[in-house]
């Protein structure tokens, strides 16, 4: 279980984040969702990490992530595994070198079983025959295959994932989708998602919190979305043309 | 004197929290052949003639009849040792390995990379960083001694060629009253410079922000600032050891 308390951010003069708390529970698929510039991945990178939060804190399974120093950060961090938005691949490294690369940093394996643990996991997101390609080399949707196969590749506690449908079609946007909902059920982990795709809010959403404007207005699943009563989410949700068709035929 | 500071602290953070030696080792000889194995012809290539055309142009300017021949080859050395083989050659260093260090740098920084290793709990700066310094430390000495042999080389087959200078001559010229502090001195600055392009370039690199045009931008940033530096360095080492 991941819980945020009190989280803000600013850039300068520019506020992203104000005052954002909330939990996202392990064994389920929990989404920030939001419009374009609401500071969704900012709220992301604060609980990875990757940014300080001027005030606030993350606690990791009851862990203070947020003042935690550095080797306790590093501890916590290798129990992460992150999906991001282009893949992030190292564009020297092969698939398999990719998948393998926080087994051969992060742990003391032997080769052999470093190897098969790459081609459980490459097997695992539906990537076979794939080892020896360059990321050059893969679609934008096997990239992404690749990527989550490297985050769970040292099974992690806590996956993140980051816009993880855009630039993708959208039926391998909801193969993607089914995915991380089977990984985190089948490891039992907390997986955070970022993103502003209905598809997945809809499909997966077991947990949402919506932002606005840099505060979160509303958190519930995606059963109870359709009937917020928030306007600012009811705007979001069905600016979406197949959701306003349907809110239409609802009504 | 802000991105001084910043550029100090960037270096510290080089070497906390390290990774294991074998995880070093293996990337530090990929870089010593990128950085160094790869940049042998070039290297070869411009100091033979740099060589060859400071023997003509030291002949070209020694007109008096009373100076003998062999002080040609022995200005060539001078200047080679001195000046040219460090110095030169670390400007073209930082032309093709600095710029593509903070180029390699930039594109794994707008591509999330180094937040990738960040996020898996690897120092990125130290892992991606203190290879690329330690092969420069090792390889750029090396290629400033194989630019100083190409230089003497170069000048000792033009002079011969042209008939500048005789070979007894040149050879004569080369070991008159040779004082072995200067290959010290041009190894001491070899040093200093290799670690100079190499921490730049990858600092301007690691810190950039934007796209495409950033990493273009950070790439040029990287090559100034460190021939900047290497002339400022050349300048106060020449005043401090001579």
């Amino acid at each position: 279980m991941i819980e945020i308390q009190n989280i803000s951010k600013s850039f300068g003069e520019k506020k992203i984040l104000h005052h954002i708390s909330g939990v996202f529970d392990k064994g389920k698929t929990n989404l920030i969702i939001g419009a374009s510039g609401t500071g969704k991945s900012v709220l992301l990178k604060c609980i990875v990490g990757l940014v300080h939060p001027d005030t606030g804190t993350v606690f990791y399974d009851g862990r203070n992530f947020t003042d935690a120093d550095k080797e306790m950060k590093s501890e916590i961090r290798r129990e992460i595994g992150m999906l991001f938005q282009g893949g992030a691949l190292f564009d020297s490294k092969s698939v398999e070198e990719n998948v393998m690369f926080p087994l051969d940093i992060l742990t003391k394996m032997e080769p052999s079983e470093k190897i098969d643990r790459v081609n459980f996991c490459l097997k695992r997101v539906g990537l076979e025959n794939v080892n020896d390609k360059m990321p050059s080399e893969i679609s934008g949707g096997m990239k992404k295959r690749v990527g989550i196969a490297r985050a769970i590749v040292n099974n992690p506690n806590y996956l993140f994932c980051d816009e993880p449908n855009s630039g993708l079609d959208p039926q391998t946007a909801i193969l993607i989708d089914e995915l991380i909902k089977e990984i985190t059920e089948e490891f039992d982990i907390t997986t955070v998602v970022v993103t502003h795709d209905m598809n997945s809010v809809m499909g997966i959403g077991e947990q949402i919190l919506f932002m606005f404007q840099g505060e979160k207005l509303w958190e519930g699943s995606n059963k109870k979305i359709l009937n917020s009563g928030v306007k600012q989410l009811d705007d979001f949700v069905f600016t979406n043309k197949v959701m306003q068709a349907l809110k239409d035929t609802k009504s | 004197m802000k991105e001084f500071g910043k550029y100090l602290l960037f270096l510290g953070t080089l070497v906390v929290r390290r990774e294991t030696f074998k995880t070093y080792y293996k990337l530090i000889l990929e870089e010593c052949i990128l950085v160094g194995v790869n940049s042998i012809l070039l290297v070869a290539l411009v100091a033979s003639f740099m060589g060859a055309v400071t023997t003509v142009q030291t002949a070209y300017n020694m007109v008096s009849p009373l100076i003998p021949k062999f002080i040609i080859s022995q200005v060539v050395r001078e200047m080679t040792i001195l000046e040219l083989a460090p110095t030169i050659i670390a400007i073209i260093y930082a032309g093709k390995v600095g710029s593509s260090m903070a180029g390699n740098l930039g594109t794994m920084r707008i591509t999330e990379q180094i937040d990738a290793l960040e996020v898996m709990g690897i120092n990125s700066a130290s892992y991606l960083v203190l290879p690329k310094v330690i092969a420069s430390l090792i390889m750029y000495p090396m290629l400033v001694i194989l630019a100083g042999v190409c230089a003497l080389v170069g000048g000792y087959i033009v002079g011969s060629l042209t008939g500048i200078i005789t070979p007894t001559d040149y050879i004569y010229g080369i070991r008159f009253v040779f004082n072995e502090y200067m290959i010290t001195f041009a190894l001491i600055k070899s040093f200093v410079f290799a670690f100079m392009i190499s921490t730049i370039s990858c600092f301007k690199g690691y810190y950039t922000i934007g796209g495409a045009l950033e990493v273009g931008i950070s790439s040029t940033a990287a090559v100034t600032t460190s021939v900047m530096a290497v002339l400022i360095g050349d300048y106060l080492l020449a005043q401090l050891l001579l």
